[in-house]
């Protein structure tokens, strides 16, 4: 069965419509990407699905159970880092333990181990200010991780890094999703990082939006560091951009 | 240059500023280009003060009693009302145009009001002090609140976080800055305030003594409570400041990276 289901999403603001009729489903272990330009409503549908708000119509299923308009069930990423600036690092990740009754120090302790298999190691005790951007977001996807039942939605988490800093991150991240199980969705504008990252692709088009096409990546992964680079590749490229309405 | 050496350099200028004007001061008195019953030397002065030291601390401690009562009792009241306004909107549209107005009515027109109220002990003193301290504490965590990412909220949220807790981590550490802001101008605030109330009637306290020394024309002794007031209120800003640094220990790292950035 599928790990996350949305079915039939419709959701307005203010009487105008910005998605319509959204569905979605994920499976266990998938890396998902929501594609589409800028106003096609790809973070409202995850507001939507992560409880913030209520749709007009439709249902958010999560291994079946109805979590429409349940916050707190699935993990969240947006763009920027949201670190705490006043907690350290080890306290900011392991922070969705503390909300939910776990005591500071036991979070901790959760939370230490992962710090060497995310590439954290040596931050633990620092303040945010201290980190660089890409070390700011490798924390905040810890904390996504830690605050997960399994799923997480992230809304273009790499998106405000730049060129480099964004391609040593996505090699980290392929790394990464090697060694921890967590079932994602991902939002980006980027084509090349939606292919070089996903299993599967949806396309998001039009006002409002709503999704017009989905794309199987059959590269088997682990990717190769020179994906990107392949014919394989520019055919998926080729194909997602005449889906597109640009 | 070392952290040290470079902190007493930058502060060179204030002081030699701060002694050209005690000098000045001191040739104005001296030479008698102001009279001496209008402005008394600084050496007057700081001979009154020690010969009145143990004067001065008997009246201070009632001061200073009222001050740290009616900043603490300033800085209760804020929070509620602060929390309170952040929390329940409606209640900020209702009172903060009215906190604002209530700030245009000078101290000194309501202390004798409170005077009548309240009779001569340290109530009506005790009542200007949270008068005079609450409202920049109060404006100072309502924009530390308001000064909270919207998305910091929504991901709060979106990890299960309930008011309460949204509100301990999130909102109350984000208000901390403008907090102590606040609290750096009442502290200074709270011993003027204790003073003025004073003069206004009463029989113990820097305000009273200050009333007393004026009708004698001792002008020396009236300069002295004036120096000690100031070193006093100084000194509050000195241990808000402490407070603020020790509270806040993620600042001190954020302002040494801007520094080091700089350098």
């Amino acid at each position: 069965m599928e790990l996350l289901k949305a079915e039939h999403i419709t959701k307005k603001y203010s009487g105008r419509t910005i998605i319509e009729d959204i569905n979605i489903q994920l499976e266990e272990g998938e890396l998902v990407s929501l594609l589409g330009v800028s106003g096609a409503g790809k973070t409202t549908l995850f507001h939507v699905l992560s409880g913030l708000v209520a749709p007009e119509e439709g249902r958010v299923l999560l291994s079946g159970e109805d979590i429409t308009a349940k916050p707190g069930r699935i993990s969240y990423m947006m763009q920027k880092d949201l670190l705490l600036p006043h907690k350290k690092i080890i306290d900011n990740v392991s922070l969705p333990l503390v909300l939910n009754g776990v005591k500071k120090q036991e979070a901790r302790k959760k939370a230490e181990p992962l710090f060497g298999e995310f590439g954290l190691e040596g931050t633990q005790y620092q303040y945010p200010s201290q980190l660089s951007g890409g070390m700011r977001q490798r924390a905040a996807l810890l904390r996504t991780y830690l605050s997960s039942n399994g799923v997480a939605l992230l809304d273009e988490p790499f998106s405000a890094l730049d060129t480099i800093t964004k391609s040593n991150i996505h090699r980290w991240y392929l790394d990464v999703m090697e060694k921890i199980h967590l079932s994602t969705l991902f939002i980006t504008h980027d084509i090349d990082e939606a292919i070089l990252l996903s299993d599967r692709i949806y396309i998001l088009n039009g006002k409002p939006g709503r999704i017009t096409e989905e794309i199987v990546i059959e590269e088997q992964k682990p990717r190769p560091a020179d994906f990107n680079l392949t014919d394989t590749f520019f055919h998926y490229k080729k194909e997602i951009i005449s889906k597109l309405a640009l | 240059m070392t952290k040290r050496l470079q902190n007493i350099t930058s502060k060179l200028p204030a002081v030699v500023a701060l002694l050209l004007i005690v000098l000045l001061w001191f040739l104005l008195s001296e030479t008698s280009v102001v009279p001496g019953y209008m402005l008394p030397s600084p050496v007057d002065v700081v001979r009154a003060l020690i010969g009145d030291f143990p004067i001065i601390i008997g009246h201070a401690g009632v001061t200073l009693q009222e001050a740290f009562y009616g900043l603490g009792i300033g800085i209760l009241l804020a929070f509620i009302t602060a929390s309170l306004m952040d929390h329940f909107l409606i209640l900020n549209r209702a009172f903060y145009p009215i906190m604002i107005i209530t700030q245009t009515i000078p101290t000194i027109a309501i202390a004798p009001v409170l005077v009548l109220w309240m009779g001569f002990g340290m109530a009506p003193k005790i009542t200007l002090v949270v008068i005079t301290t609450f409202f920049p504490i109060t404006v100072g965590l309502l924009d530390g609140y308001k000064s909270v990412d919207r998305d910091s909220i929504d991901l709060m949220r979106a990890m299960g976080a309930t008011k309460l807790q949204i509100f301990r981590h999130v909102k109350l550490p984000a208000a901390m800055p403008q907090f102590f802001a606040g609290l750096k101008i009442s502290a200074s605030y709270a011993v003027v305030g204790a003073v003025i109330s004073e003069w206004l009637g009463g029989f113990v306290g820097l305000g009273v003594y200050m009333t007393r020394v004026k009708q004698a024309y001792a002008f020396d002794k009236m300069f002295a409570v004036i120096i000690f007031i100031v070193v006093i209120s100084l000194l509050l800003m000195a241990v808000v400041n402490g407070i603020r640094r020790i509270s806040m220990p993620w600042m001190a790292v954020e302002e040494r990276g801007e520094k080091d950035e700089k350098e």
